[in-house]
């Protein structure tokens, strides 16, 4: 799960990491007033949005009066902010987080991660701060140093030193590194974070390091210990069909083909879109129903996927293992009565209880194309959507 | 032979008084394998499916000898249930929970480094289907009846996929030494590689198939073992080609977060090993049926 900057900001503050001073504003209006609270002659107004690159694309306006500030604000709320992380429907800006300027004399990328090759907490850090870390990997290889923390005993003070003194953090500051760093790391174990992100962390003009921008990212399925962390969900910066989803408790993501799919297993999931593609047509989502799955479930896993207004076919592919196919072809018949479709559906159907399953479709009277392996349930849904769409196509000539 | 399990492998239950586990508890008996008990805290006394239930993984061991544990817990407690197993002397845990924070996983991972290699149980999971050594025993949920004995060794991430797998397999003819899910989650206890050293070391298990995913390094390791260390022939498939970067796809390992952790780098890595890759899912039993002959 995801947070928005001046969230992390604040758990991280909490944690002992120094930030420039800052508030967030729900209007224009509360955005000028809060820089006059704060006082100061400079000030800088970020839109709340979940993603990167919003300096770039305009969610970032540095100002010098509350005016300003009014002004600036009001050219982004309500509006949809389009960076390279957001896709072309962009995310809309709700809240805007009104900071005190300062004076920037080096800016250092810092970053925590769950590293997967070591299995341990990774910290990387790097002197080209501001730059993305792909950039940075890319361009400047040279220039990032990881520590990796060992779990028994935590980070510890000469990794800290070690990796200040590697980004010639000068020796009166190189405390302040160390403090930053156990705050980065405290709040990332402490909260079951799986990543933390400062970029920049920067060094001002008078001798402060400060965290300029935050991010963190948390382990969802930690968040049953931390309902303090899972308050922080910000339903206006998913995507409406994987908020729906992650309501009903199912595992969604939305892509942007025509063929929805409903599977169990992520494995399968990801294999029978890849089937999709290779037999001409594209998956409009990913979804794993998961193990154990009752007609209910399945029921409204249809229905979610039909909500997508793109879709124009469906794949059901199910090989049952903790799961059941009668109670799958329960599920599918049960959600088509009550919810009509008029797209082609192809069911496959394979593993535990197939044969029950079957004689329930079958005996449905409902028009479902059937297929036996996973081969014959791509190729049936691409050729039964590319004839429905050109059926479509020519009655609408017709008419 | 097979690894991991055998006939006579004496496997307990960990939370076996819970619906699912009792559920696949009697299909692990139907299928022949030798459970000889259960384990839930403050339940010990009572019996499930004509074993006895122990209140630690301590007793259990002590009064039957289980040398494998199968892990129900639920998420919270699942990784205090893997060391509780790793410090009572199992020699293989299978842990089928879903949903376990990964931060539970790196605790998991450091306490099982305090036993020496030699002594040290070999964990596989956890959000896994478990392992199967088809006509011997199966310590998991996956459906048995798909599975025919044989000699192609299978690892994979995901359950319905190595299900998937099995299936085409046996529509050919073509049966399973061993197979082994390695688990959908970022921190997991045996590595493609880890797994992989196994089969090679068999006897029985004359080609290997391993079904990877998007997300983490541990098909690019698989590579560079596969190079130096294996003999036998190898088939691969990776899913999702089709995935977004970024994006989670359902198993919490499963995003392609840095450079070399896509469907296509990864099919390449492998290739360039040697390995021979099946694009098409459909066609996973078709390409090892190829590679056999």
């Amino acid at each position: 799960m995801d947070i928005h900057e001046y969230q992390a900001k604040e758990i991280l503050s909490n944690f002992g990491v120094a930030i420039p001073q800052g508030a967030l504003a729900y209007s224009p209006e509360q955005a000028a007033y809060r820089a006059r609270e704060m006082g100061g002659n400079r000030w800088v107004v970020k839109a709340q949005v979940h993603a990167g690159g919003r300096g770039k694309a305009g969610g970032v306006k540095v100002c010098d009066s509350d005016v300003e500030i009014q002004d600036a604000s009001e050219k982004m709320f309500g509006q949809k902010l389009v960076t390279h992380q957001t896709g072309p429907e962009g995310k809309g800006i709700y809240r805007v987080y009104v900071e005190a300027a300062v004076p920037i004399e080096r800016e250092i990328y810092l970053g925590l991660v769950l590293d997967r090759a070591s299995q341990r907490v990774m910290i990387v850090a790097s002197g080209e701060g501001g730059m993305e870390i792909e950039d940075i990997s890319a361009q400047k290889p040279d220039s990032i140093v990881r520590a990796t923390v060992e779990p028994a005993v935590g980070l510890q003070e000469f990794q800290c030193r070690e990796i200040a003194f590697a980004m010639g953090i000068a020796p009166a500051m190189v405390q302040q590194m160390v403090r930053t760093l156990n705050g980065c790391y405290r709040a990332f174990r402490e909260l079951d974070a799986t990543m933390v992100e400062i970029n920049p962390l920067v060094i001002t003009g008078d001798d402060r390091i400060l965290a300029l921008d935050a991010k963190m990212t948390f382990d969802d399925n930690a968040l049953f210990r931390h309902p303090q962390v899972a308050e922080l969900r910000d339903k206006s910066q998913e995507d409406p069909r994987e908020s729906r989803a992650a309501d009903r408790g199912l595992n969604y993501v939305g892509l942007d083909g025509h063929i929805g799919c409903i599977v169990n297993g992520a494995g399968l999931a990801m294999a029978t879109m890849d089937t999709i593609k290779l037999a001409g047509g594209e998956p409009a989502n990913f979804l794993d129903i998961g193990g154990g799955a009752t007609p209910e479930r399945v029921a409204k896993a249809l229905r979610l996927v039909m909500y997508d207004e793109k879709v124009q076919a469906l794949l059901v592919n199910i090989f049952a293992g903790i799961n059941r196919c009668d109670w799958v072809a329960e599920g599918v018949v049960q959600a088509l009565r009550e919810n009509p479709v008029d797209v082609p559906v192809v069911v496959r159907l394979a593993g535990t209880n197939v044969e029950e399953g079957q004689k329930i479709l079958a005996e449905s009277g409902l028009p479902l194309i059937r297929a036996a392996t996973l081969n014959e349930a791509a190729e049936r849904v691409v050729a039964a959507w590319k004839s429905d769409v050109s059926h479509h196509q020519a009655k609408l000539r017709a008419v | 032979m097979s690894i991991l399990i055998d006939r006579d492998t004496k496997v307990i239950v960990q939370g076996i008084t819970g619906k699912m586990a009792r559920f696949h508890t009697k299909e692990m008996i139907q299928y022949g394998t030798n459970v000889v008990g259960g384990v839930v805290p403050g339940k010990g006394g009572e019996t499930v499916e004509g074993v006895p239930v122990f209140n630690t993984v301590k007793d259990a061991v002590a009064a039957t000898g289980a040398e494998a544990t199968l892990v129900f817990v639920p998420p919270p407690a699942a990784a205090d249930g893997i060391m509780e197993a790793a410090d009572a002397g199992i020699r293989y845990c299978v842990c089928i929970t879903d949903g376990i924070p990964a931060q539970d996983m790196i605790r998991v991972k450091r306490y099982m480094y305090r036993y020496p290699k030699e002594r040290r149980m070999v964990l596989t999971g956890p959000n896994c289907a478990g392992t199967i050594s088809p006509g011997k025993a199966m310590l998991g949920i996956m459906p048995g009846h798909i599975y025919l004995q044989g000699h192609v060794g299978i690892i994979g991430r995901s359950g319905t996929l190595g299900y998937e797998a099995a299936a085409q397999l046996k529509e050919r003819g073509i049966g399973v030494s061993t197979s082994v899910g390695i688990g959908g989650d970022p921190i997991n206890g045996s590595s493609f590689k880890d797994i992989m050293q196994h089969f090679q070391d068999d006897d029985d298990t004359h080609i290997i198939c391993m079904i990877g995913e998007i997300g983490g390094p541990q098909e690019a390791e698989a590579a560079d073992f596969i190079r130096d260390h294996v003999t036998k022939p190898v088939v691969a498939y990776v899913a999702g080609l089709t995935a977004p970067k970024g994006r989670t796809m359902g198993h919490a390992g499963a995003i392609i977060s840095a450079f070399g952790e896509s469907a296509s780098e990864k099919v390449e890595i492998l290739s360039a090993a040697g390995v021979t890759v099946a694009e098409n899912p459909a066609s996973i039993g078709e390409t090892i049926a190829r590679v056999m002959h």
